[in-house]
């Protein structure tokens, strides 16, 4: 399971007040916070007050670089932005995100080859996000015939069915779900799924709970990433328990303490 | 048609661990021995690294072992000489390493004092410049008095010590920190414990790379294919990232050859079994074969011509035959 710390996002008030004061000693904790808590990637998000995203991204990740050595998720709807981060980071990043719009493909996939990145794809058109898995999966394919025309390996298109808050769009729950399941079955190698897990609680009483259960859910259903609080204990346990329980780690009694400590 | 090579990707390699120290490392051995490293499953060359040929052991106790005559045989005139014993399976049998077994130490089979212990261990030492592999009696509350004054004894020399076990592992893991040796983790046939076993160690903070598995194996037709899906595992979950799974692992062969009846069965009791000499070389030699395609790295053996079979079977497998 590929954990992508989801911390550094300027939707959060702390950060976004960080970005705009240029005070680099927030993100820095977030950075190694999110690095000592097991994350494999730390999302980097300048946020929407930003007034200039392609300056605050380079600062941004600037900034994350001088606390942790892990690579990066640039997630930005902006583009510019998102080759400015490329340039400066240090690891392979991957690319948050591009969905199936033919003027997005073509920056896009381009943009990950070139710097080795992984890309995630939304399935989602100018139009929204489809009701049902069937039309999810239709986008999904988009995105893999894209992969295809542009030569990027499959393996690093990570598809994300994308997740509605459960207390607005509940009927979306069982059609994501089903995509996940459905997506591996697209090509051969297949590409890899993620999620924004946070998505599927926004606004919920009790989003712990919903976040462990969907994870749980979800990786029932073959999720390989997912954009994660990873300073959740609680939902951290969980995920290294459905490793367990899915036969994807060995069970040891002490399997806990050692999942945030692998590789 | 042509067809495409499949080659599989990992994501991680197996462990490397060094045993041995020369006057540069602050010991006395000719040269360090390493084990582990590979990055691919056993011998799958087109695939991976295979860092390191796997190695062979002789095992060489500090009282007159009551094994099979097959094996005591070839060592008749130097047992009860632990140093002498020990050169003669490097110098006459080309062992790579020597594993010492204390088994003295046992109460009931002699109840050695870990001075008289230490001091089998200098003569070993000095008879041999191979790296060595020392373990206890294996009865835990003797163990603990003469293992920790057989690792001040060996300080420097960069030794594997055991054996460790989910139960009884910290006076020795604290041995191996404070003298710098290497342990032996010994789980019985069970990949949980095994893991579990590691985790404990690794909290106690000895580092992965000093971290030897014994899986325990079983002999040819005793439950042979326990262990080796057992080692399978392990080797799959080293390669797949676990890094609590990803130390080389230490087959025991001789031990559980010697227990297995068709090494000292005669003839005359098995007329159609042939002649038990030979069987019970073979069997060793099987045995440790089998282990070796399962993903082992150090074989302890006992028998000179079953060192040399295996031997030959490395080379062919290394050159990748």
């Amino acid at each position: 399971m590929i954990l992508i710390g989801e911390r550094i996002n300027g939707m959060f008030r702390d950060v976004a007040k960080a970005i705009r004061a240029q005070d680099p000693e927030p993100i820095r904790e977030w950075a190694r916070a999110q690095d000592a808590a097991g994350a494999d990637y730390l999302d980097v998000n300048v946020g929407p007050t930003a007034e200039n995203a392609v300056e605050a991204m380079r600062w941004l990740v600037g900034v994350v670089q001088e606390a942790s050595d892990l690579p990066l998720c640039l997630d930005s709807t902006n583009y510019d932005a998102i080759e400015a981060g490329l340039k400066l980071a240090r690891r392979p990043a991957a690319i948050n995100s591009v969905y199936a719009d033919r003027r997005r493909i073509e920056r896009a996939f381009p943009m990950a080859r070139e710097f080795g990145a992984k890309l995630v794809g939304l399935c989602m058109d100018a139009k929204g996000i489809p009701k049902n898995s069937e039309n999810r999966l239709a986008l999904a394919m988009e995105l893999v015939a894209a992969a295809a025309e542009y030569d990027f390996p499959l393996e690093d298109l990570w598809i994300d069915p994308l997740i509605l808050p459960v207390n607005v769009a509940q009927d979306h729950g069982p059609e994501v779900l089903e995509t996940l399941r459905q997506v591996k079955i697209l090509s051969d190698p297949p590409p890899k799924t993620v999620i924004g897990l946070s998505n599927g609680s926004q606004k919920c009483v009790n989003r712990p709970l919903v976040d462990r259960t969907l994870v749980a859910m979800a990786m029932c259903c073959g999720l390989d990433a997912a954009i994660v609080n990873v300073n959740d204990e609680e939902l951290m346990g969980t995920i290294a328990t459905a490793r367990i329980i899915l036969n994807q780690d060995v069970y040891a009694d002490s399997y806990l303490k050692v999942f945030k400590k692998r590789t | 048609m042509p067809v495409e090579r499949v080659k599989e990707r990992y994501a991680s390699k197996v462990g490397e661990v060094v045993l041995g120290a020369t006057p540069a490392e602050g010991g006395t051995r000719s040269h360090q021995v390493k084990v582990g490293g590979d990055s691919t499953l056993p011998f799958l060359h087109a695939e991976g690294v295979v860092a390191n040929r796997p190695v062979i052991a002789m095992e060489v106790q500090d009282v007159i072992p009551e094994w099979n005559p097959v094996f005591t045989r070839p060592v008749a005139d130097v047992m009860g000489d632990p140093g002498a014993w020990a050169q003669k399976c490097v110098e006459a049998f080309g062992a790579d390493l020597i594993y010492l077994r204390l088994d003295g130490a046992n109460p009931e089979k002699g109840g050695r004092k870990p001075d008289q212990c230490a001091a089998t261990l200098r003569q070993v030492l000095g008879a041999v410049k191979v790296p060595v592999i020392v373990v206890g009696s294996g009865v835990d509350e003797a163990d603990d008095e003469v293992m920790p004054v057989v690792a001040e004894a060996g300080a420097g020399e960069n030794l594997l010590l055991g054996t460790a076990t989910q139960d009884h592992y910290k006076t020795l893991t604290a041995a191996c920190m404070v003298h710098k040796h290497s342990i032996v983790a010994l789980s019985p046939i069970d990949i949980n414990i095994c893991k579990q076993l590691n985790i404990l160690i690794s909290e106690m903070n000895l580092p992965l790379e000093r971290i030897v598995i014994d899986p325990t194996v079983g002999a040819l037709g005793y439950g042979i294919e326990y262990t080796y899906s057992i080692m399978e595992r392990i080797r799959l979950g080293a390669l797949s990232g676990d890094r609590m799974m990803s130390m080389p692992v230490l087959c025991t062969i001789g031990y559980e050859v010697n227990r297995a009846k068709e090494t000292a069965a005669g003839a005359a009791e098995f007329p159609t079994w042939g002649e038990v000499g030979d069987r019970a070389v073979l069997w060793e030699a099987m045995t440790a074969s089998c282990f070796m395609q399962a993903g082992g790295h150090i074989f302890v053996l006992r028998h000179p011509t079953s060192v040399k079979l295996l031997r030959q079977q490395i080379d062919a497998l290394m050159a990748g035959k």
